[in-house]
């Protein structure tokens, strides 16, 4: 098998290896919602809620954090 | 951490970049204009001797208009919604200041040499790379030190969590960064050669058709991660703060942001289908380029859904209407280019206008467009006065419309026919056409795109005069505004 022809291949199974991952990421987004472990759509507010003074959306660790304070 | 009172955010460099992106907003789309009626009217070329040609013109005006208005949005926009939502301000660090100082002048230096340097004729003939070596090296340093104050600002955020416009800008630095490096990859020949003709000159570090490769791969990168990349960065914070609407949903950006980062990277090989490069990474190509349609739709619908509900927005505030039509443009011409795409439409579309007229529904109504009601939306919180006037934004808004609709449809005939044209054979397989009977069909189609730009540069102006009547003139305003922006 020439470099060409496993070039072909490495990128097909890339490919289907990154769908899967894909699909996985849908589900993973929408499963940490529903079991309370994380809410995407309040970070929606850090566009608007943009003020220095405002209070953080989020103060601790990157996206995660089921805490409060945000509005 | 303690809330302090006195804290402004601090739009020093946000400022200095507005103003670089109009002047160069203005020159580009001059230039642009001055091409297209070379196109129609081939006399127009001799007006500034070897400096008014069609040839040396075109680079300058893609380079001017990308590297000059488009970056000069992308990082004033950058440096004005990167503190808000990271709530920090710039002047909290002396060091970020310092370097976007440092990097904003040396972005001058280099944008000026860019034109000298091109208007001379120094070029490495390849598309959106013509810079030559010195001028390569000084990007480098420019981008790095935009990295620098990028992260540097992350690095002292009080908004832990990253707002989706930050992901687009930080992919927009390293995709740039990566496929920069990579395309420019070459050797000076004064001194390889031990002092042999100019020092300006260098080739290329691949041939043939890996050069080829390596040359698509960043060209249709460079709209990948300059004319989308940051521009839809952009639309996540300017739509939802102008309209008061947050982001439909927050998860679909997310997807569509790692969709788009792993599909764009692999499509880049549609500029090549039918060259020498092997079969199964044209086809790939062509796959992938159809596979963009799902994260570009999936953004472009978020926006549109954003604005559910609040449509009566669309007709009373006029930075509503430019931000709709941009992701409406930006739809149209992510459905156009995965069409080009396919290998039997691209053996008609290869070659023909029907190319430039797919580039500007996208930079004209998508990229320029943001990029103007960005900048707009800016205004009165940077400068803390009101719009200067509601109206002129109406009236720019339906001259450009107008100008981009006669842009594309023109170059889509063109397009088309000149495609049909060169591939025609009689019943005997011989050519039906020279090439000159192309070029006589055309000449209105391309007297339609000159007058296209004429209308499409009117509108810059009146967009420019807008925003220095803003700066100088307009009626202060007492306090910020919070979502719509205030106009007279
Ligand atoms: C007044 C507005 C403008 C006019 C009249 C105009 C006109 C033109 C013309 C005549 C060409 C050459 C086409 C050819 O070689 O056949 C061109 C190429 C190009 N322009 Fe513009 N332009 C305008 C604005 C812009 C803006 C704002 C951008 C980007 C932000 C842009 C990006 C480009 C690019 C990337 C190309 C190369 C297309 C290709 O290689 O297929 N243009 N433009």
């Amino acid at each position: 098998m020439g470099i060409r022809e496993l070039q072909g291949y490495a990128t097909f199974f890339m490919t289907i290896i990154f769908v899967v991952l894909m699909y996985g990421y849908i589900l993973y987004l929408y499963r940490s919602e529903k079991k309370g472990e994380k809410d995407y759509e309040k970070l929606g507010n850090i566009a608007l809620d943009d003020e220095i003074t405002s209070t953080p959306i989020n103060t601790t660790d990157p996206i995660s954090d089921e805490k409060k304070g945000a509005k | 951490m303690q809330s302090n009172a006195a804290l402004e955010y601090d739009y020093t460099i946000a400022k200095l970049y507005t103003y670089t992106a109009i002047l160069f907003g203005f020159v580009g789309m001059l230039i642009g204009t001055l091409i297209a009626a070379q196109l129609a009217f081939p006399d127009l070329n001799y007006l500034l001797g070897e400096y008014g040609t069609f040839s040396r013109l075109r680079p300058l005006h893609t380079n001017v208009v990308i590297y000059g208005f488009t970056v000069s949005g992308i990082f004033a926009t950058f440096y004005y919604l990167a503190q808000r939502v990271l709530k920090v301000s710039m002047a909290e660090s002396k060091f970020v200041m310092f370097i976007a100082k440092l990097q904003f002048f040396l972005y001058l230096v280099a944008a000026t040499a860019l034109v000298v340097t091109e208007l001379m004729g120094y070029t490495q003939s390849k598309e959106y790379a013509q810079m030559e070596w010195p001028l390569d090296l000084l990007i480098v340093v420019i981008w790095v030190l935009w990295g620098i104050a990028m992260f540097a600002l992350i690095g002292i955020r009080r908004e832990k969590a990253l707002y989706i416009s930050m992901w687009y800008f930080i992919a927009c630095f390293l995709g740039v960064a990566m496929l920069y490096l990579f395309n420019n990859m070459a050797v000076p020949t004064y001194f390889a050669s031990g002092g042999v003709g100019s020092i300006m000159h260098s080739v290329s570090m691949y041939s043939g058709t890996n050069d080829a490769l390596v040359q698509w791969w960043w060209g249709h990168n460079a709209v990948a991660f300059v004319f989308t990349v940051p521009i839809v960065g952009m639309i996540y914070y300017f739509l939802p703060k102008e309209s008061g609407q947050s982001v439909y949903s927050y998860k679909l950006s997310l997807l569509s942001f790692w969709g788009l980062m792993f599909v764009y990277l692999w499509a880049g090989s549609h500029h090549l289908l039918w060259s020498t490069v092997p079969d199964w990474m044209q086809t790939m190509g062509s796959i992938f380029s159809v596979v963009l349609i799902l994260p570009s739709w999936g953004s472009a619908i978020n926006m549109l859904l954003t604005m559910k509900g609040e449509w009566n927005q669309l007709t009373d505030n006029p930075l509503i209407k430019f931000m709709v039509l941009a992701s409406t443009f930006y739809m149209l011409s992510t459905l156009e280019g995965p069409i080009q795409a396919v290998k039997s439409v691209n053996a008609i579309a290869h070659f023909t206008d029907w190319i430039p007229g797919h580039v500007h529904d996208g930079v004209l109504g998508w990229v320029a467009f943001m990029i103007m009601a960005a900048l707009f939306h800016m205004a009165p919180r940077m400068f803390k006065r009101e719009i200067f006037s509601k109206n002129l934004i109406e009236a720019q808004f339906w001259i450009q419309t107008t100008a981009v609709v006669l842009y594309f449809t023109s170059m889509w005939i063109a397009g088309i026919t000149q495609g049909m044209m060169w591939r025609a054979v009689d019943e005997y397989g011989n050519l039906m056409y020279s090439f000159i009977d192309t070029v006589t069909v055309l000449h209105p189609y391309y007297a339609i795109r000159a007058l296209s730009g004429v209308l499409f540069l009117t509108g810059f102006v009146m967009f420019a005069y807008n925003m220095i009547k803003t700066m100088t003139s307009a009626k202060e305003l007492t306090e910020e505004p919070q979502f719509r922006s205030p106009m007279a």
